[in-house]
């Protein structure tokens, strides 16, 4: 099991437990609550305390995640330069309702940033880990477009 | 092996790379997302068909006529991206496209001619600027901790070395008694550049006097500011500065264990500092027997995980340790008890940088610039509406209207264009921070003048603001980070900016009274006694500031329920101002539910019962004439 390995490497110390829930989401995407237990059996903490640490961070998802992460930049530049409209453009797209983030065939996961340190290409939004600078709501819902459409094809 | 070691020069490989001539892409995230990684690919492509022989590889035997292809670290200029350097003629091309590489290999790598339609053109002159060295952009600022980003590849260890890297780590170790580098930088007057300006020789001093035979220094690189990228910048463009930095820290403080602590948000960040650590490594700068001096260090890279609280020091210590990343109260203050009960210094990046020029160059010449309660450079990141957004570094006292005005170029509209009177205000120091208006445009930028008009340098972001920008929703807008950030520790933090965030969505909803105001600032005062640490502490700040300067605007939202510039939607009244429609009907076929109407060539009419506030007439009018959005 990749977790018992992950655990491995960072020698079953409590004080690790930053890296490791790094480690696992990036093996799972996200920290699935049994492998949270697990964890906090073998480093002989509480699971409570894992959980902690695990909701502290935003950094850690406690739900699954959608096939395609799209993460826009709501920093100060990126905000001021209009980031909320392509935010509203592309969960209007998605059918997104309320506090949702993840869409009902698990297709995308759409969440906000505080800041990418991309400032200079407000306002940013990442696709899949790469990049997308001066966005406006249209070329936001023009990559989604295109992502639906290959995985239709 | 200590024979080798204390030769740096000599490692770096002589002169062969002076007289070669070298082709840099940028390769920092801005430049990146706007494609720098295929311009590299295409320059290798286009250079080998064109017959030129190139080196990627940075070696000592390489003829002069070799050329040499090369990635860089963020040159600032994010905006103009990807900007492609060529030396030693000192050209800079600026938006290069895969498809502008062959032109370049044909005309200036081979027939030495520069095309002048990649040059930079500066807006207000309109002359073609050949390189660096002609753009006011660059020409205005003075770079220290900047200098050699962009310059030097920041994954070979031997430019750096190159560049008279690592001299001060050497120094420092084999030369200097843990005293002299203290007084050394006590005497340069070096203040944290993270955010407080504590005196960073002070710090080093309380924990170099500590009796432990275990020590730590960590690196802070947990740059949460939203809208700051000063500390990306430099660990990207050059992250040996910071790890000699680092390293002379240790040294003063006898410690030998170091960790850099960088957020998660900066892959490209975290890969560079990884792999300078590396190098380090395999060149016996860090491990055992640093320098043949029989000490040892060792420096290890541990990634946040998304928390703006573990920038303060203590929260940052228990998240290291795997814990919540809530902080404690001090005394005891970290240099006495800190990372694991033992004496710890937290140095920001950009501290650990200029750490570097002073022990190279004495505290003397740090202190030829800047103030003298602020020596030396800070950078800041121009970002918002401005002219040219990137990384600005000058000396401190330098006023707001050089660097925004003149460095950064001036302000600009919704539409990217200069505005000769569009400057509103300046938002400093990100959430913690205040904000500048006209009155403060030759205010010289320092700690202490910054505090006194309510605002701090913080890590020194600098947002500009144009005269559209809703400075109530501005102050909503960082109410909304830090009750976020806020880890739930300290009630008065809490809850009271939870509060406070509803009370400013009364306001921009129109629900708010005359009572809201008064309530709104007794909490914020409130919140700044109560809390334990500096997020909580200066929380309330974009709302205290931002009352002090822009008053009349929460005002016209509470008792007119109009919000002056139209960016709040529930109070937004859209119109159209018959005198300066011209009735193209552009508008009309832009709404999408139908509320414009109006005759052809005659001043249209937006029917306010139809109308959603969308503000998309307000961005297809060319004549500026629908107001109120």
């Amino acid at each position: 099991m990749k977790v018992s390995a992950i655990l491995e490497k960072y020698g079953r110390k409590p004080s690790r437990l930053v890296p490791i829930l790094q480690a696992v989401q990036e093996e799972y995407r996200y920290l699935p609550k049994e492998v949270l237990t697990y964890v906090a059996m073998v480093l002989d903490v509480s699971p409570a305390r894992v959980y902690g640490v695990a909701t502290f961070y935003s950094h850690f998802a406690i739900e699954p995640k959608g096939k395609h992460l799209i993460r826009l930049c709501d920093g100060t530049a990126c905000h001021v330069k209009d980031s909320v409209p392509i935010l509203d453009a592309i969960r209007k797209r998605l059918k997104l309702d309320g506090k949702q983030t993840t869409t009902g065939d698990m297709l995308f996961t759409v969440e906000t940033v505080a800041c990418l340190g991309a400032c200079g290409l407000a306002p940013v939004v990442v696709v899949d880990g790469q990049a997308h600078g001066q966005m406006t709501p249209e070329s936001g819902v023009e990559i989604i477009e295109g992502i639906i459409s290959s995985e239709q094809s | 092996m200590s024979t080798r070691i204390l030769n740096i020069s000599d490692m770096a490989g002589g002169n062969g790379a002076k007289t070669q001539r070298r082709v840099i892409v940028c390769a920092g995230t801005g430049c990146v997302a706007n494609g720098s990684y295929e311009v590299v690919q295409a320059f290798a492509e286009q250079i080998t068909a064109a017959g030129i022989s190139v080196t990627t590889e940075f070696k000592a035997e390489q003829s002069a006529h070799d050329l040499r292809l090369n990635k860089s670290g963020c040159q600032g200029f994010c905006q103009m991206g990807p900007l492609v350097t060529i030396l030693p003629d000192g050209i800079l091309y600026n938006k290069v496209k895969v498809g502008d590489v062959p032109e370049i290999v044909s005309k200036t790598l081979v027939g030495n001619e520069v095309i002048d339609r990649l040059l930079y053109v500066d807006p207000a002159t309109k002359t073609h600027c050949k390189g660096i060295d002609d753009i006011p952009f660059y020409q205005r600022q003075q770079r220290f901790v900047l200098k050699e980003c962009g310059v030097i590849d920041p994954e070979e260890i031997q430019e750096y070395l190159y560049h008279g890297g690592y001299k001060a780590a050497k120094k420092a170790v084999l030369e200097m008694t843990q005293e002299e580098i203290v007084s050394e930088i006590l005497k340069s007057g070096l203040r944290g550049r993270g955010g407080g300006g504590f005196p960073t020789g002070r710090k080093w001093e309380a924990a170099r006097v500590q009796k432990s035979a275990k020590k730590y220094v960590i690196c802070n690189a947990d740059e949460g500011d939203p809208g700051a990228f000063m500390n990306r910048s430099v660990m990207e463009g050059n992250p040996h500065s910071v790890l000699e930095g680092l390293m002379i820290a240790a040294r003063a403080i006898g410690a030998d264990e170091t960790l850099i602590y960088v957020r998660t948000e900066y892959p490209l960040a975290v890969a560079r500092m990884k792999r300078a650590v590396e190098d380090a490594q395999k060149m016996g700068f860090l491990g055992d027997n640093i320098f043949g001096s029989g000490q040892s260090l060792n420096c290890e890279v541990m990634e946040g995980a998304g928390a703006f609280v573990c920038g303060e020091e203590t929260a940052m210590i228990a998240s290291i340790e795997g814990q919540r990343g809530m902080p404690r109260p001090k005394p005891p203050f970290p240099a006495q008890s800190g990372l694991w009960g033992k004496p710890t210094i937290i140095n920001n990046v950009e501290t650990l940088a200029h750490v570097v020029r002073i022990i190279n160059q004495g505290a003397d010449t740090f202190r030829e610039l800047g103030s003298p309660a602020s020596p030396g450079t800070k950078t800041f990141a121009l970002t918002g509406h401005v002219a040219n957004t990137g990384l600005v570094e000058v000396p401190f006292g330098t006023t707001l209207r050089e660097v925004v005005l003149n460095i950064g170029g001036g302000i600009t509209d919704r539409r990217g264009k200069v505005k000769p009177n569009g400057f509103k205000a300046v938002q400093i120091g990100g959430p913690s921070g205040g904000c500048l208006t006209q009155e403060h445009l030759d205010l010289p930028l320092d700690y202490d003048s910054l505090r006194s008009v309510g605002a701090m340098v913080g890590s020194g972001g600098l947002v500009a603001m144009n005269e559209k920008t809703c400075m109530v929703s501005i102050a909503r807008f960082f109410m909304d980070f830090t009750q976020r950030e806020s880890c739930g520790k300290c009630v008065l933090c809490r809850e009271g900016t939870r509060q406070l965030l509803a009370m400013l969505d009364d306001i921009i909803e129109g629900r708010a009274t005359g009572e809201t105001l008064v309530l709104m600032e007794k909490l914020a005062l409130a919140v700044q006694k109560g809390s334990l640490c500096g997020l909580g502490k200066t929380a309330p700040n974009p709302v205290l500031s931002t009352l002090r300067y822009f008053r009349h605007e929460y005002d016209a939202h509470v008792f007119h329920k109009h919000c002056p510039t139209g960016q709040c939607k529930a109070l937004a009244k859209p119109s159209i101002d018959p005198a300066k429609c011209k009735g193209c009907t552009a508008c009309a076929k832009k709404c999408p539910v139908g509320a414009i109407t109006g005759e052809k060539k005659k001043p249209h009419v937006i029917d306010q019962a139809k109308c959603i506030v969308c503000g998309a007439c307000a961005d297809t009018c060319k004549l500026e004439a629908v107001v109120g959005v």
